[in-house]
């Protein structure tokens, strides 16, 4: 084992468990958003923000990339979230219009 | 414990271009692989949330009893077989073949679990008429979206209850590595993670009130 891999690996269950409960809080959290009927933007904008830590904490401790070398990171991620970004720019607002051109 | 290769590709710095990562081959492919079936997930993400805001009469067929509360279940296990799985790496790395093997079963459980749940809400879905190409809504663009998003996630799920048991076996006859169920792991918490963004976006932005 190299040092990195096993420093990550020595009393990681405890961490692992850690993660796993806040992974449970959030959705807790999201469902309860859902039971309490927010308006849909405010709701959507939560639902993503928690959404997107929930990932994060998934990739950068269950997946271990938090434990792996930056430059693995900066090569898979960045550019990554540009293309998400990218076709949510170019696609979203059109969805808008839409509905806005229509005459009911 | 890691093979003799694997061991020098972890110690290797990146000095002429060997291994930039640190990592062997097949991890970095399973890494590559992970980014672009993001990609592939966020179109069929995206397609969904604009049909979905440009279409007026969008269906919201969950009530909050039973659909979400099923759907929420199934988070648990998709969480939970994640926590598992990472219990076997950690194990296969220390060496445990049995205990790796036991956490990789209950990993493929929680995978079992979660498809099993998932295929009554789909029966339940078409015992009201709601199929891909139609439903008693008018917006026959939900079934669409909705099967092929849901469907396309519990091939991912069903794909990886089998990488895990080809996995499981491969590791308890010795005849896989520890790096190989690593590699299984990057994958079944990255089908973890797109339910992550489905769960929201399909079921709790559609409760029926």
């Amino acid at each position: 084992m190299s040092a990195h891999a096993s420093e990550a690996h020595a009393g990681g269950s405890r961490l692992y468990l850690w993660v796993w409960g806040w992974l449970l809080g959030f959705t807790a959290v999201e469902v309860y958003l859902a039971y309490i009927h927010l308006a849909p933007t405010l709701m959507l904008t939560l639902l993503m923000g928690l959404s997107v830590v929930k990932a994060a904490l998934i990739i950068a401790y269950f997946m271990h990339l938090r434990f792996e070398r930056l430059s693995l990171f900066l090569t898979l991620w960045p550019i990554t979230v540009l293309c998400i970004c990218l076709i949510l720019i170019f696609f979203f607002p059109d969805s808008v219009r839409l509905r806005e051109l229509r005459p009911f | 414990m890691a093979d003799a290769h694997t061991e020098a590709v972890l110690e290797s710095r990146w000095s002429g271009g060997v291994a930039p990562y640190a990592m062997g081959s097949k991890k970095l492919g399973m890494w590559l692989f992970i980014v672009s079936d993001s990609l592939t997930f966020s179109a069929l993400l995206l397609a969904y949330s604009y049909l979905r805001l440009a279409t007026p009469n969008w269906p919201t067929p969950f009530p909050f009893s039973p659909a979400i509360i099923y759907a929420t279940v199934m988070t648990f296990f998709l969480l939970s077989s994640s926590l598992t799985m990472v219990m076997a790496v950690a194990n296969a790395h220390r060496g445990n073949h049995r205990q790796t093997v036991f956490w990789l079963m209950g990993t493929m459980l929680g995978g079992l679990g979660f498809i099993g749940l998932h295929l009554r809400e789909w029966f339940h879905l078409f015992h009201e008429g709601v199929y891909p190409w139609t439903n008693p809504y008018g917006v026959p663009l939900f079934g669409g979206t909705f099967f092929g998003l849901t469907g396309m996630h519990m091939l991912h799920v069903s794909i990886g209850v089998i990488y895990l048991g080809i996995i499981a076996f491969g590791f308890g006859t010795r005849k896989f590595s520890s790096e190989d169920v690593e590699v299984s792991g990057l994958y079944w918490h990255f089908v973890d993670l797109v339910w992550m963004f489905i769960f929201p976006l399909v079921y709790l932005m559609s409760v029926k009130f």
